[in-house]
């Protein structure tokens, strides 16, 4: 028999080495440490700046009869109905549209799939104004397409376009995934009860998928009725209460308004989400385990028409990308069309563009480098330890973001950490207080990218290591890391461009110093400097562009040279 | 003793009074098991029947809400699954698909204080055991499921746990694999003599490996025995029912050892006076022949004759006991008298019968 030291005879009772009382005492600090990190962090970064909105509120003059006498005013009523009439408008462009989109990605055959949908992603590349920038260019006063729009682009119908353009990635993103479960054997079920494709799809396809269509349409409505970086571009006369909350909390100082106005807006965001939560309860899991997976049949006719669908949206996308690009580059629009870079030297606008644009990737760094660590442990506590109650309230704190619109949680900021006896307030203007809140922003879809793929991994692999007395935190930076590299590349990407292209929370809480490239966008619009604003939009738009792509190859590199274990799954 | 690497502390496992909920269902209730040094004690039942969360409780994966634990003299109860000293081989392997074989095999030796060269040794010592020293670099990916097997038995075993714990090990196997490996498995931890609790669905597979049978059905244990006695003198009707196949035949009362049904009545070895119940033998205690026997023989017919390759499968139905179908295992060797006729001869030994009191099973 060999004789190793750490082999205890027969004759030792077998006492707990001190070392794995330490590992227990271990697990507790790196599980209890990062969710209770997390929950301060929600509690500081969301839930107080709410309340403290929610309270800013009360300061109306008169109270209650103050309130309504603001509500009731002509004025409110004239934005409410301005908004509600373009947001409305805004989900029965953008659905439609978006659903033969996904359809075409998803249920059918042709060509071209990988560049249509890259090119369905480039809205979220940008800004919101981006558009709205490249709509001037195309239909305003001295676009070379204004007769297409004789009553004029700047109102309603440019904000619609604007606004479609930049819900439409979101809208797809929804029913992509919706459409891409399917159970084949509800399909060869109704084929071979003879019902054609009409019928398939009325009583197939269109159930199994309306969820998502409400929950795109709740979204697309919320996002649009709280976007006020399209309408102070485009909007003219056409006035929304977004815009009117930014310009009364920016321009006039009436906090208690912007609160107040911010409070209403929060009530579609929150009707959606509980309306949400309440119907994925009820459907449950719908598609079960052994279900098939679905693939369309081939069809000549429905792929020529999808396809037509789809390279008409992807162009109409593009060329207003490029329309906004090529627009930077050019000397003076359009009365003298030659190549020029001087937009680019921001030198008209005071130089504020490339201090802007540096800020900005500053911001975009911090952001995902903090972020992705943070949020995608925490993820991985939540899923694989038990914390009782704290869990829950975890869990619900964490879902928050999904309800808090970015220009309310702006408003939030503003009143909590400007609030002269905030401690904190020390942190208002700089660049921390800025990647809290977009790590705040952006924690609920990251969360569940990070969520999805730690599902998909064995829960048995911790108790394994828990057996073989090695520390969690061990375990998680050795086999969890490692094997979800790919996802949490996404979750650094998602990040990055989220927080290099928002505008609307961060508008509120930038210093002279700490300009933004997204908020400078907005700034030098304002000041009609429209080539520089379509300069830095562009810039913003390709730096998200190539860090996606830069991060998509490093991600696909990775997958190649793991595939020697990642081939066979365990 | 030579193929042996390190010692392994044999030590006993007891388990008392176990009980665990989740919310209102009741999972486990009063479980009580005492399992000697170096024995293999398998956990058997239905799905549902709460063997895989008594082995957790063991592992300290899930917490018990009463009872106690102990490993050797020491109190486990509510220890953290780090605390505790046992090796487990999950179901699934969990084995690390992104570290090597030798990575897997050393990844409970890393944290404690060893040298490198001491975890190199080990591990090299466990490669050998289980015969994979080929393929100490390759991932887990690469390997067959038997394979992968042996690396997460290798892995559990690296650090000299004194107790072994084996959740449904052979599941995720195929047939053929799976019989040459339990055989392999029983005799490494044989080897090893350390003290092994297993869960398993499978019969056969707790036959062959099990030193006891622990039979557990909604939480509790209906019987925990050796192999033999639980297949021959099952406890409870669910024992005798789930192990094996069982012949029932319903009887109206026992009396001078005699078991009385209807117009019938049979011999027994052990018997105890009393009421209605029902009567229980395996298919294979029953003898048919051409004619009548000595004692305890039974007129029948034969409705369906089966051909199992070793044996025939005879459901036989006695005459004077219509509606009660009984199943007859004969040998299926050509030397074997052949049966074609239609009327039988049922010998009914009185050593292979066993009188369950009460009702329906």
């Amino acid at each position: 028999m060999s004789s190793l030291p750490y082999a205890r005879s027969v004759a030792q009772p077998a006492q707990p080495a001190p070392r794995r009382a330490q590992a227990a005492l271990l697990d507790a600090l790196f599980a209890r440490g990062v969710k209770l990190l997390m929950v301060v962090l929600l509690v500081v970064g969301l839930a107080l700046p709410l309340i403290a909105m929610l309270g800013k509120v009360v300061e109306v003059q008169n109270g209650l009869a103050g309130v309504w006498q603001f509500v009731s005013s002509s004025r409110f009523l004239w934005l409410l109905g301005n908004s509600v009439k373009v947001s409305l408008s805004t989900v029965a462009l953008v659905v439609p549209l978006a659903y033969v989109f996904a359809y075409a990605m998803q249920r059918s055959w042709i060509p071209g799939k990988r560049l249509l949908r890259s090119i369905s992603l480039l809205p979220l590349m940008a800004p919101s104004m981006l558009s709205a920038i490249a709509l001037i260019y195309l239909f305003g006063n001295q676009g070379m397409l204004k007769s297409w729009f004789p009553d004029g682009i700047y109102g309603f119908s440019g904000i619609l376009l604007g606004q479609a353009f930049y819900n439409f990635p979101m809208a797809l993103m929804i029913l992509v995934s919706a459409l891409g479960l399917a159970d084949a054997r509800l399909y060869d079920a109704s084929v071979s009860m003879g019902a054609n494709h009409w019928k398939t799809f009325v009583n197939v396809t269109w159930p199994g998928t309306r969820y998502a269509v409400f929950a795109a349409s709740c979204l697309v409505f919320t996002q649009t009725i709280t976007n006020f970086g399209i309408p102070v571009v485009i909007g003219g006369d056409y006035q929304v209460l977004a815009m009117e909350a930014y310009k009364s909390v920016v321009g006039q100082q009436k906090f208690s308004e912007g609160a107040l106005i911010g409070s209403i807006l929060l009530v579609p965001a929150l009707i959606s989400f509980a309306v949400d939560a309440w119907m994925r309860r009820l459907r449950g899991s719908q598609v079960s385990s052994q279900a098939a997976t679905y693939v369309a049949p081939r069809n000549r006719v429905r792929d020529t028409v999808l396809l037509l669908a789809a390279g008409a949206i992807a162009l109409a996308l593009l060329s207003l990308v490029l329309v906004a690009v090529g627009a930077s580059l050019i000397n003076f629009w359009p009365y003298d069309l030659s190549f020029s870079l001087r937009h680019y030297d921001f030198e008209t606008s005071g130089g504020v563009g490339w201090l802007a644009y540096r800020n900005s990737l500053t911001l975009a760094g911090l952001t995902a480098l903090i972020g992705t660590p943070i949020i995608f442990t925490c993820a991985y506590l939540m899923e694989k330890t038990r914390g009782g109650w704290f869990d829950g309230l975890l869990r619900l704190l964490c879902m928050l973001p999904m309800a808090v619109p970015g220009l309310v949680m702006g408003l939030g900021y503003v009143f909590f950490f400007n609030h002269p006896g905030n401690p904190l307030g020390g942190m208002y203007g700089g660049i921390a207080l800025m990647v809290l809140c977009c790590v705040m922003r952006f924690l609920t879809p990251a969360q569940m990218t990070a969520t999805t793929a730690l599902r998909q991994l064995n829960d048995e692999i911790e108790a394994a290591s828990l057996s073989l007395k090695v520390p969690l935190a061990t375990t998680y930076w050795r086999v969890t890391v490692p094997i979800c590299l790919p996802a949490l590349l996404e979750v650094f990407r998602y990040l990055f461009v989220s927080s290099m292209t928002s505008v609307s929370a961060l508008i509120f809480l930038y210093s002279p110093d700490t300009v933004l490239a997204a908020v400078a966008v907005l700034n030098l619009d304002d000041s009609g400097n429209v080539g520089a604003a379509a300069a830095l939009a562009s810039l913003i738009l390709l730096t998200s562009a190539l860090v996606s792509v830069a991060l998509y190859l490093i991600s696909r590199g990775l997958l190649v040279h793991t595939q020697h274990w990642r081939s066979a799954r365990v | 003793m030579a193929s042996i690497p390190g010692h392994i502390s044999t030590m006993p496992l007891s388990v008392q009074g176990i009980g665990k909920s989740f919310g209102n269902l009741s999972v486990l209730s009063d479980v009580s098991l005492e399992v000697a040094a170096g024995e293999l004690v398998c956990l058997l039942g239905p799905s549902g029947c709460g063997k895989t969360t008594l082995l957790r409780i063991i592992a300290g994966l899930e917490r018990q809400d009463a009872g106690r634990l102990l490993i050797g003299p020491r109190d486990i109860s509510r220890a953290h699954p780090q605390e505790r000293d046992y090796g487990i081989l999950f179901q699934s392997y969990a084995l690390f698909p992104n570290l090597t074989i030798e990575q897997n095999i050393g990844y409970g030796l890393s944290t404690r204080n060893l040298l490198r060269s001491q975890i190199r040794e080990r591990v090299a010592q466990m490669l050998e055991l289980v015969g994979l020293t080929a393929s100490a670099t390759k991932y887990p990916g690469q390997l067959s499921g038997g394979q992968q097997q042996r690396v997460g038995l290798a892995r559990a075993l690296a650090p000299s746990p004194s107790l072994l714990l084996l959740d449904e090990p052979m599941s995720a196997l195929d047939a053929k694999v799976r019989e040459h490996l339990r055989q392999e498995l029983r005799s490494l931890q044989q080897q090893l003599g350390i003290t092994t609790v297993m869960v398993t669905h499978d019969q056969d597979e707790a036959m062959v490996m099990a030193d006891r049978i622990a039979v557990m059905n909604q939480g509790r244990i209906e019987q925990f025995d050796t192999p033999e006695n639980i297949y021959r003198y099952p406890a409870t009707p669910f024992v005798a029912n789930f192990v094996g196949h069982a012949n029932w035949l319903d009887y109206q009362s026992v009396s001078d050892g005699r078991v009385h049904l209807g117009p019938l009545s049979l011999q027994l070895d052990k018997a105890v006076a009393g009421g209605p119940g029902r009567l229980f033998c395996r298919p294979e205690v029953l003898r048919i022949d051409n004619q009548a026997q000595a004692s305890n023989s039974v007129a029948a017919q034969v409705k369906h004759k089966l051909f199992m390759g070793n044996r025939y499968r005879l459901t036989v139905e006695l005459e004077q006991l219509q509606g009660q179908p009984l199943v007859a295992d004969i040998s299926a060797d050509l030397g074997a008298a052949p049966l074609d006729a239609e009327r039988v001869w049922l010998t009914f030994p009185p050593h292979g019968m066993q009188a369950f009191p009460g009702g329906a099973v």
